[in-house]
């Protein structure tokens, strides 16, 4: 079947199959931050944004994703400088793996509440698992990040 | 992995209907239990062209489509004040925002999943769900019966004045729940829904009394222990069938002390 994707800004069209995921679509379009983690829809490392909505890009079928729009850390690398040197600046990311999927969902927080709280942040980013962290080091970054536009 | 031959999105129910009769074509939801299984699809059927994704509220009842995610259940302003809270706090622990935006409404009531926290929200409300060939029935008689293949198409909840709460204990965050504990009081009936025990939820009412005299500390904790001795619990990886019952008592507890504290 064929599929139009806007893809980061820009119309992408291809012949796929019936059970191809939007993971291995993305990624064989170029957009290699899309990570593959767990594979059980649980870690949060293949977060993209499906219509401007954080989704788990493994548990979506790419046909599922056909007329919409997806944007991957590619096409929100300027909206993601804003505040990830912030993060790394914590020493937070130790591996990386687990770090685009995990800007992303920091972009879908601040667009969805542009001041949140500590627990608001810890709620919005529970489902971004990160295995070398104990996650302070990312609560710190994005705190200094906010607390950075007062 | 699943593998499915054929993707349709569906342009009308009956399209759906006709497609899921046979055995080899499935109805997707928002996809994450069904793709953790294996085994072959014919046809999924995708629901999501049909405009089943809002929940319709009136001044007698929310209808939730479908296809309506967790996250929306999760942030509903109308159906949270009439819950207080209880349907946001039934949901906001499933896995992650990414999740719950995938997650539907339509796929965790017709999975009517053993762990669901969905179902055990629902059941503690007036809530019906509307089939696209069974037509109009309780939550309480869909949730005892048999997969078949009808459509489910909407949730309605019906606003009859009462009051809410929900718990679970969870061995971690985002976890499954060991137990999950619905209260409800309408019209004067107090329903207490297990779920999570780990099998399908079920209701308990008050039908001994228990309550008949108010929300009183030996009421509460005779009828928790009521519920406790009542509800059918087993073990698995998350807990023990005792930790379960001693859990239920005890979150039944709590949520008729949340009650009787809003009075």
């Amino acid at each position: 079947m064929e599929i139009t994707i806007k893809l980061n800004g820009k119309n992408v069209t291809a012949h796929i199959e019936a059970d191809l995921l939007l993971i291995d679509f993305l990624r064989s379009h170029g957009c290699v931050s899309v990570k593959r983690g767990c594979e059980t829809s649980n870690c949060g490392l293949c977060t993209v944004l499906m219509d401007g909505i954080p989704v788990l890009s493994c548990s979506v079928l790419a046909a599922r994703a056909d007329g919409h729009e997806v944007q991957t850390l590619e096409g929100l690398q300027e909206e993601a400088e804003e505040f990830a040197g912030f993060i790394a600046d914590q020493g937070a990311d130790q591996c990386g793996f687990c770090n685009p999927g995990l800007v992303m969902n920091t972009i879908a927080l601040l667009r969805e509440n542009p001041d949140p709280t500590d627990d608001e942040i810890r709620a919005f980013l529970a489902g971004n698992l990160c295995r070398c962290s104990g996650y302070d080091g990312q609560l710190r970054g994005i705190r200094n990040y906010l607390d950075s536009r007062k | 992995m699943i593998n499915i031959q054929k993707y349709v999105r569906a342009e009308s129910l009956e399209e759906a209907y006709r497609l899921n009769q046979n055995r080899q074509n499935r109805v997707l939801g928002g996809m994450l239990w069904l793709k953790m299984g294996n085994g072959n699809v014919n046809t999924a059927i995708d629901l999501c062209g049909l405009g089943l994704d809002t929940i319709q509220e009136t001044r007698e009842q929310f209808a939730i489509g479908a296809m309506v995610s967790l996250r929306q259940i999760e942030l509903h302003e109308g159906l949270n004040a009439y819950t207080r809270g209880a349907a946001a706090a039934a949901v906001r622990d499933i896995v992650g925002v990414q999740f719950r935006n995938l997650a539907t409404a339509g796929g965790s009531i017709w999975g009517r999943f053993g762990f669901s926290d969905v179902l055990t929200v629902f059941l503690a409300m007036e809530t019906y769900v509307e089939l696209y060939k069974g037509g109009i029935l309780p939550l309480e008689q869909f949730a005892a019966m048999k997969y078949d293949r009808d459509i489910l198409v909407r949730i309605i909840v019906k606003k009859t004045p009462g009051d809410f709460a929900y718990r679970t204990m969870r061995n971690q965050r985002t976890d499954f729940p060991v137990i999950a504990c619905g209260l409800s009081r309408i019209g004067g009936e107090y329903r207490v829904v297990i779920g999570a025990r780990p099998a399908r939820a079920m209701a308990v009412r008050d039908e001994r009394g228990f309550l008949s005299g108010g929300l009183t500390e030996e009421g509460c904790r005779a009828f928790a222990g009521y519920v406790a001795e009542t509800v059918p619990t087993e073990s698995n990886i998350r807990g023990s069938a005792a930790y379960r019952t001693h859990l239920i008592r005890v979150l039944t507890e709590r949520n008729l002390a949340e009650l009787r504290g809003r009075r």
